[in-house]
């Protein structure tokens, strides 16, 4: 039942269409750039660019290539954002987005700080900012809505490579594991988005090595949500223990001080 | 003596803090008025900056002397400790008024502070929630706990029989919910897994900031004890405070070994060694702040000497200072990327808000029945010092 994308980062050549459309579908405004050190226009995810293209240049055999990789918010299965959001702005959709409530937010960017691919960006230009990022299209209600219409996301239509690839996000992983089987030598044996963080509904699969076009491979395979709930589950027995340790504690001593003070 | 006019003696330096206020609460209202992104330097890749840093985990961890005088004297009624149990409560409370403050200026979208009251179905599974929640609470409680003191002054019987009642309640509520926030401080970067430094990151680091904490406070209690002592023209409590600080210096002791052990079982030892700005600052903060103390509480002729006390003291508590810089800042720096210096305008709203703490202190010991009667004015009294005295 849940979406998914499949993004194969062997077909992307980096054409930003899916910036593009992203912006007009959204109605995001442009942004004046700057020549900077790198080839990503713009250089960063931000409250106004959901989505940016990466530029990497890496070896493969003897070869220079290039390598592109769209970033995006990934809409976790068990999203980080989620929760560490203290008024629960952010939710889970059983379609598979990951949207938001502006009207709950409070502005703490707590899930800035717990998102582990830095996706939630904030309008740090306005007086009551809001936190902004990729919602897959999905706007149940209201103008932006494509998901929720039968259609796929924007950035995906836009794709002339078939780099992108919308779909359920079961069938895609076994889409995924079959590419790689079909062609061992031209993809890393790897599905990006599988385990990493107790999984993602953005999928990846390359033909470099992951480390090499700015993917962490060395982390956890736990959602965010697990490990904090490893800690959150003692917090009510540690409060009624510890009251009822504390008030025993009250009486026992002041008992001792009451008859050390009658003598 | 009984007191019937409020005093606050104009000195220079009390118009200097005066002056700071006023300044701070200028940046407050235009930070308010135009914006997170007008006043500070915080960005996309920084989205915690300065205020949550100090005014909020440096500040709440540093006012765990109030929480941690209580547990001695209430709970465990050790009654020696008590003349210097009331000045820890007001400067506890104090401290948590100009935290709650300081996260007020913090967040983004100020008109909706309040919705974490509302309890939306699950927003209990953020560690901020707890953090939010017992921080509020415990405000009040240490508000309603000063009430007890207050109405000594101020005669009213009837709420004076109130405050009696539930002061009971107020001890033990007192005591859980700071142990429930001041762990749940350092709970909140459990979710900077693989990102926050493994020297600090650690499934228990929820414990480390409660000890700390909870070390951190008989240290304070030297130093406001000092410069009470100085301002105050009084000796310092030292049978009280030396043997107050051997509770710290076992604690500390504790908190090493904890921290030993943990590293060595997530295989992390080594890394205190790489040399790096983040291991030679961890080494700073451990060694400084935690093994030096240790050793200068351990020794008797330090610990019962004034200079020897604070000096050990200060260490202690620039340790605790440098340990939450470290997380926020430090041990995130390599995962965050991009760059963060504080704006003058934070750093002049945490001037003005320690500026408006020390003053309002300043108020509430010439005028409420605080600071211990029995070292009192031992040296000459001077003249409009406003020494208080028992009603």
């Amino acid at each position: 039942m849940a979406k998914g994308v499949l993004v194969d980062l062997s077909r992307c050549f980096g054409c930003r269409s899916c910036q593009v459309a992203c912006k007009q579908w959204n109605n995001l405004p442009a942004t004046p750039t700057t020549f900077n050190n790198t080839w990503d226009n713009p250089p960063e995810m931000s409250a106004t660019n959901w989505t940016v293209v990466k530029y990497y240049v890496t070896e493969k055999g003897n070869k220079v290539q290039w390598r592109f990789v769209k970033e995006q918010c990934r809409h976790c299965l068990e999203p980080a954002c989620e929760s560490a959001c203290f008024v629960h702005a952010f939710y889970k959709t059983e379609q598979g987005p990951v949207l938001y409530r502006y009207y709950r937010c409070v502005g703490c960017r707590y899930c800035m700080l717990a998102c582990p691919f830095s996706v939630p960006k904030f309008e740090w230009d306005k007086v009551f900012p809001e936190v902004k990022k990729c919602r897959f299209c999905f706007d149940p209600g209201g103008e932006y809505d494509r998901l929720g219409q039968g259609l796929e996301p924007a950035c995906v239509s836009a794709c002339p490579a078939g780099a992108l690839k919308f779909g359920e996000r079961e069938e895609l992983l076994q889409e995924a594991k079959a590419r790689i089987a079909a062609q061992p030598d031209r993809y890393v044996n790897h599905v990006y988005g599988e385990h990493e963080y107790g999984g993602t509904s953005w999928l990846y699969i390359s033909d470099v090595p992951f480390e090499e076009i700015g993917f962490r491979t060395d982390v956890s395979k736990e959602s965010i949500p697990h490990w904090t709930g490893r800690v959150t589950k003692w917090t009510l027995p540690v409060a009624a223990g510890w009251t009822a340790i504390l008030t025993a504690l009250y009486l026992y001593t002041k008992r001792r001080a009451e008859a050390e003070e009658g003598h | 003596m009984a007191k019937d006019r409020w005093t606050f003696r104009l000195t220079p330096t009390r118009w200097v803090l005066i002056l700071i206020s006023l300044v701070a609460v200028g940046v407050m209202i235009y930070r308010l008025g135009y914006g997170l992104g007008a006043a500070t330097n915080l960005n996309d890749n920084w989205p915690w900056g300065w205020w949550i840093g100090f005014d909020v985990l440096i500040g709440i961890a540093l006012a765990g002397g109030g929480y941690s005088t209580a547990f001695i004297v209430h709970i465990l009624h050790k009654e020696k400790y008590k003349p210097i149990a009331r000045a820890a409560l007001v400067t506890s409370m104090l401290g948590y008024i100009i935290c709650l403050v300081g996260l007020f200026m913090d967040i983004g979208r100020w008109y909706n502070f309040w919705r974490p009251f509302l309890v939306y179905p699950g927003s209990w599974h953020s560690i901020l929630f707890e953090v939010f929640w017992c921080i509020s609470l415990y405000t009040a409680v240490q508000v309603l706990e000063f009430g007890h003191i207050f109405f000594e002054r101020v005669k009213a019987a009837s709420w004076k029989r109130f405050f009696d009642a539930v002061i009971p309640g107020l001890f033990i509520a007192g005591i859980m919910l700071p142990t429930l926030h001041q762990s749940s401080l350092g709970g909140l970067y459990i979710v900077a897994v693989d990102r926050l430094d493994p020297l600090w990151w650690s499934l228990i680091i929820p414990i480390f900031f409660l000890i700390s904490s909870f070390f951190v406070g008989p240290a304070m209690c030297v130093l406001e004890g000092s410069l009470a002592a100085k301002a105050y023209n009084r000796e310092l409590e030292m049978p009280v405070l030396s043997s107050l600080v051997k509770i710290s210096m076992w604690m500390m002791i504790f908190y090493l070994v904890l921290k030993v052990v943990d590293l060595l079982y997530r295989g992390h030892f080594g890394d205190m060694f790489a040399g790096t700005t983040a291991s030679n600052l961890f080494l700073l903060e451990i060694i400084g702040g935690v093994i030096i103390p240790i050793i200068m509480y351990a020794t008797p002729s330090i610990r019962n000497n004034p200079t020897g006390l604070v000096t050990a003291s200060a260490l202690v508590v620039g340790g605790v200072i440098l340990n939450r810089l470290n997380v926020v800042f430090t041990g995130m720096a390599e995962a965050m990327g991009g760059s963060y210096f504080p704006s003058w305008m934070e750093f002049t709203v945490t001037a003005g808000l320690i500026a408006i703490a020390v003053l309002a202190y300043c108020f509430i010991v010439e005028n409420f029945d605080i600071l211990p009667e029995e070292h009192a004015a031992k040296k000459a009294p001077v003249v409009g010092k406003g020494v208080p005295a028992r009603a």
